[in-house]
């Protein structure tokens, strides 16, 4: 495998408190890469997407975006520089059509967010960027409906929709299928199957299904550490692993 | 799931924008609608069928602007406020201050100062406050208003206190209309011009992809910030501009009623318009016109049939429209218009 990395920490820590959060985290991510983010509830894979995105500041430790620091970086500017995540709980804008929910996520892409007096409407590159991205996901028949109109599992989309509108090379998924009915579960994981394969992909998840169907790549976390990083096969025949996670995976 | 078709059954292709009802919406969503002049062609007719009322009409189209600015903030942005009078005072000192020691009184350019003075508390006040959300932010907003009272009632020399700044001098509009107190019909007309004004550049900023991203802050914060969208900053220019309109509000309250007291940066006003815009419908832009009509109507005819127990009224009604229609008026209207094209569909 050539290295070509997109994204990396140097033994990123966070403490709350007493409370190790994030433990000398070395991370890398590839370009194009498919990597997913496994461990226990509580093993800190929540609060490292949090790191890097920069909802919260290290304690300790860097991140490096193709080899810049962007430990000090605001979140905002990380967006721009092309890390774009979704959420575990839905957050979008339920009120707005599907369509506008994108709409907004490229017109900042396009900084055309801050355009006062010309009406959003005659921005027609930003809308059919928009079109057309919900087009790749399926969505385009329900791109005028609310999003509190929209079944849980075309609303997961959205979410996923949306960071896609910020044509990002580190896109990072939080538990993207949670949530969503058995039945519908297939548009997600046909949605993470067609996305771009220039984009680096971390995805955080508990559904072992998921996660040996997309990743190249596993990192198990457990107490804030990295427990163990390896290929699929590498971790799955990792005893420890069985042990401390994945036996206790049939319960969840 | 029968709402879930396989990529396979829709081809994906570069269809054209007009194929799709959603972009449709979006295009459109600017464009002047059939009935958007009839609140302006209501007005002029009031003009002439009501002349005893202007001074009753005028003060309504103050109200009305007032409450549009609130929506700005409150109903787009999500800005939870209960002290936008601060900024309704703030223009109307600024014109009473200056009219009353003789520096400066030109009707129009005196409601640029006291927008700007409105604008300039904003943006001070906005940068400190907008940190904060919910019940914090509504908290200080109060204090920043209790503030600007408690300073404009102590510093009595300059304001006159409690008893304000009577009969103020306001000359004519380019020195051809005049101000008459009797019979209000220039007042009338000025301040239906403003509030014109002041609605296209609320209605052009609402509908832009700035007004789009406030009300995506209004939905969700979080999300917001996600997708790299500088919060804070479109958050203190919405506050800003919502201010500058409040403040022009107050400059013509000041100049159509010649005279500023304390009233004007009191809670009373602030709880008022904020009645209003719950009234008529928040983040609707017509709300402003429907709630403000609504209750001051209301407020009239009540207060001449119960002049004691008039408020009772009004009481009753928003304890109705928080049970029963937390859209306010427009609210309602909009489920039964719903409702009427569902029902008419079928057939």
């Amino acid at each position: 495998m050539t290295t070509n990395i997109l994204l990396e920490t140097r033994a990123l820590s966070r403490n709350f408190g007493a409370l190790v959060a994030a433990r000398e985290i070395d991370f890398r991510l590839e370009a194009g890469a498919r990597h997913a983010l496994i461990g226990p509830n509580g093993a800190g894979k929540t609060t490292f997407i949090n790191l890097l995105t920069g909802v919260l500041r290290p304690s300790e430790g860097q991140i490096l975006l193709r080899g810049e620091d962007i430990t000090e970086i605001a979140q905002a500017d990380r967006v721009k520089r092309g890390i774009a995540r979704t959420f575990q709980i839905n957050r979008l804008f339920r009120g707005l059509t599907v369509l506008e929910n994108v709409y907004i996520a490229v017109s900042e892409r396009l900084g055309a967010a801050a355009t006062m007096l010309a009406p959003a409407g005659k921005r027609l590159d930003v809308i059919e960027e928009s079109m057309h991205l919900l087009e790749t996901l399926n969505l385009q028949d329900d791109a005028h409906l609310r999003i509190s109109e929209l079944p849980y599992g075309r609303q997961r989309l959205v979410e996923i929709a949306i960071a896609l509108g910020l044509k990002p090379e580190v896109l990072l998924l939080d538990e993207p299928a949670a949530g969503v009915p058995s039945a519908e579960s297939h548009i997600i994981l046909n949605a993470i199957d067609e996305l771009p394969k220039h984009i680096g992909v971390l995805i955080i998840d508990h559904d072992m299904d998921l996660v040996f169907r997309f990743a190249q790549r596993i990192t198990v976390l457990v107490q804030g550490a990295v427990f163990a990083d390896g290929t699929p096969k590498e971790i799955g025949a990792n005893a420890d692993v069985r042990a401390v996670y994945l036996g206790q995976a049939e319960h969840g | 799931m029968s709402a879930v078709t396989s990529p396979s059954e829709r081809p994906v292709t570069g269809s054209t924008l007009s194929e799709h009802t959603a972009a449709q919406m979006l295009i459109g969503r600017h464009r002047l609608r059939l009935w958007e002049p009839l609140p302006w062609l209501l007005a002029i007719a009031f003009y002439f069928a009501f002349p005893s009322y202007l001074g009753f009409g005028t003060d309504l189209l103050i109200w009305i602007l007032f409450a549009l600015s609130l929506d700005l903030a409150l109903g787009y942005a999500g800005i939870l406020t209960l002290g936008h009078a601060a900024f309704f005072g703030a223009g109307a000192y600024t014109v009473g201050l200056l009219a009353y020691h003789g520096i400066w009184s030109e009707p129009l350019t005196s409601l640029v100062l006291a927008a700007l003075v409105a604008a300039a508390i904003g943006l001070a006040s906005g940068l400190v406050l907008l940190r904060t959300t919910g019940l914090t932010l509504l908290m200080l907003t109060l204090c920043t208003m209790a503030l600007l009272e408690e300073g404009a009632n102590m510093a009595h020399e300059w304001t006159g206190g409690f008893d304000g700044l009577p009969s103020l001098t306001i000359p004519p509009i380019f020195g051809l209309f005049e101000f008459n107190p009797l019979y209000p019909e220039t007042q009338y007309i000025y301040t239906l011009v403003i509030l014109f004004l002041g609605f296209l550049l609320v209605r052009a900023l609402i509908y832009s992809p700035f007004g789009e991203s406030l009300t995506g802050i209004r939905e969700n914060m979080l999300r917001m910030h996600a997708v790299g969208a500088p919060v804070r900053w479109r958050l203190v220019v919405c506050y800003t501009i919502s201010a500058a309109i409040a403040g022009v509000a107050g400059g013509l309250w000041a100049q159509t009623n010649a005279y500023v007291n304390l009233t004007t940066l009191s809670l009373d006003r602030a709880a008022t318009v904020f009645i209003i815009l719950i009234l008529g419908g928040y983040g609707r832009l017509y709300g402003a016109f429907v709630g403000a009509v609504a209750y001051l109507v209301l407020a009239h005819f009540l207060a001449r049939l119960y002049p004691t127990a008039w408020q009772l009224g009004l009481g009753l009604l928003l304890v109705v429209i928080a049970l029963f229609a937390r859209n306010g008026i427009l609210g309602i209207a909009d489920t039964l218009w719903r409702r009427f094209k569902t029902r008419r569909q079928p057939s």
